[in-house]
């Protein structure tokens, strides 16, 4: 019995002594688990960086890169269409341009033509005046001249019988002459 | 000791807590205790640690692999993280260590998102922090220090040695100077193992002692409201760390890969 009791007492300070050892040390302090602890951590770390070197990096970094390739060709894709935008406003520009040239080019075409038509056309009108003009000159003289000729003709007669209504014999070579002359001053 | 003589001392122990407050465990969260049954911890024994670590990496495969898994050109939002984390960290790795660095850049990401997922998946109530244990961060701080000497012998030769000894100070002021620097560079992996592992740890005792205070009805407000503020501050923390850890892992492997300064 009374053997009993030392284990018992024994065994109870034995358990107080190891609470309050533990409760006074730190247990990062305690010897007995570093073995535990560093085979773990070491195992942790080897999956870890296994884990990470032969899968999680190499894909994420091969992504990172599709990636950047990606932008990078679209990028340069971007910069093409801009190029061809702006040759294709180029191109567009010039033809517009070709376009008014012609445009303008056919308007003074045409105003040449028609002003060169307008000026014979004018030409001929102007022509046709003159002769006209000509004709009707002559016209205009011959009545003129037959006006003259039946105004001395009619001075001679009438100068005749006025002559002869004063009682003289007209010499018609005289009187002819006479009139011819009055005629001209 | 017999039973009565164990009450009195529970009473005792009781009027003892009173008198000065409360009892506080805020480091029984770091305790590393097997996950299945009781007993010693082997060093196979799957414990707490073994869960959160696996935790840990399980987080890591579902975002990189299973997140990525479409290889779209247009990512879905899981695989546009994952494209996040890479590209900061292949950006931190070449700024720092220029192009020749690149080739590591797989391993700083495995210590990167290692600790990035240790110390989130840590901050869930009730979990267990891998990295608030210097068994842990020593090894991860160790390790680096030992690849980055490694490194620098293999690539520079003896030369490597050059990086102690400053040829554009005083000549008489060189050994001193050389002897500066190789503590500073053994100085190194204790001082980036212990500030990851110190960060950690203080942020969770910190919200443990201020839960613990929560018991007492009249503070138990401030004291919500306290371990709403750490924890904010620890989600920066956790962020924070993992960045500092990576990039001074950077710095080193620069100093291994050139080291003239």
């Amino acid at each position: 019995m009374a053997n009993e009791t030392t284990v018992v007492e024994h065994g109870a300070d034995a358990v107080a002594h190891g609470a309050e050892a533990s409760g006074a040390a730190m247990p990062q302090l305690d010897p007995s688990t570093f073995s535990n602890q560093i085979f773990w951590l070491v195992v942790t770390l080897v999956v870890i960086y296994f884990v990470l070197s032969r899968i999680a990096l190499p894909r994420i970094g091969s992504v990172l890169a599709e990636r950047a390739g990606t932008i990078t060709n679209d990028i340069a894709a971007a910069e093409e269409l801009k190029q061809k935008a702006h040759e294709a406003e180029a191109a567009y520009e010039k033809a517009l341009a070709d376009a008014r040239a012609e445009a303008s080019r056919i308007v003074e075409a045409a105003k040449a033509e028609i002003q060169s038509e307008l000026d014979s056309e004018l030409a001929k009108a102007d022509e046709k005046i003159a002769a006209k003009l000509a004709e009707s000159t002559a016209a205009i003289n011959e009545i003129r001249e037959g006006a003259i000729k039946s105004v001395t003709e009619v001075a001679k007669d009438t100068t005749k019988e006025i002559v002869a209504a004063f009682g003289g014999k007209a010499d018609a070579k005289t009187v002819s002459a006479a009139v011819t002359a009055r005629m001209k001053g | 000791m017999t039973p009565v003589n164990m009450g009195t001392t529970d009473v005792a122990t009781e009027a003892h807590g009173e008198g000065t407050g409360l009892v506080f465990h805020p480091l029984d969260q770091f305790i590393v205790k097997p996950l299945f049954g009781e007993g010693p911890v082997h060093w196979y024994t799957i414990t707490n640690a073994t869960l959160w670590l696996a935790l840990a990496a399980l987080s890591i495969v579902l975002l990189f692999v299973v997140g990525s898994r479409g290889r779209a050109i247009v990512p879905s939002r899981s695989q546009s993280v994952g494209e996040l984390f890479y590209g900061f960290i292949y950006k931190m790795v070449e700024d720092v260590t220029g192009h020749d660095g690149v080739k590591y850049f797989p391993y700083i990401m495995t210590i990167f998102l290692f600790i990035f997922f240790s110390n989130f998946l840590g901050l869930l109530p009730m979990s267990f922090s891998p990295t608030s244990h210097i068994a842990t961060t020593a090894v991860l701080g160790f390790g680096v220090f030992i690849v980055v000497t490694l490194i620098g012998f293999v690539k520079n030769g003896i030369g490597f040695l050059g990086m102690f000894w400053l040829s554009d100070a005083p000549l008489a002021l060189r050994p001193i100077i050389a002897i500066i620097e190789v503590i500073s560079y053994f100085v190194r992996p204790v001082s980036h193992s212990i500030r990851l592992a110190g960060n950690i740890t203080a942020g969770h005792a910190m919200i443990k002692v201020f839960a613990g205070f929560a018991a007492i009805a009249a503070v138990s407000p401030i004291s919500v409201l306290a371990i709403s503020a750490v924890y904010g501050l620890e989600v920066l923390v956790a962020a924070i760390q993992a960045y500092v850890f990576t990039i001074l892992t950077c710095i080193y492997l620069k100093d291994a890969l050139h080291p003239a300064h």
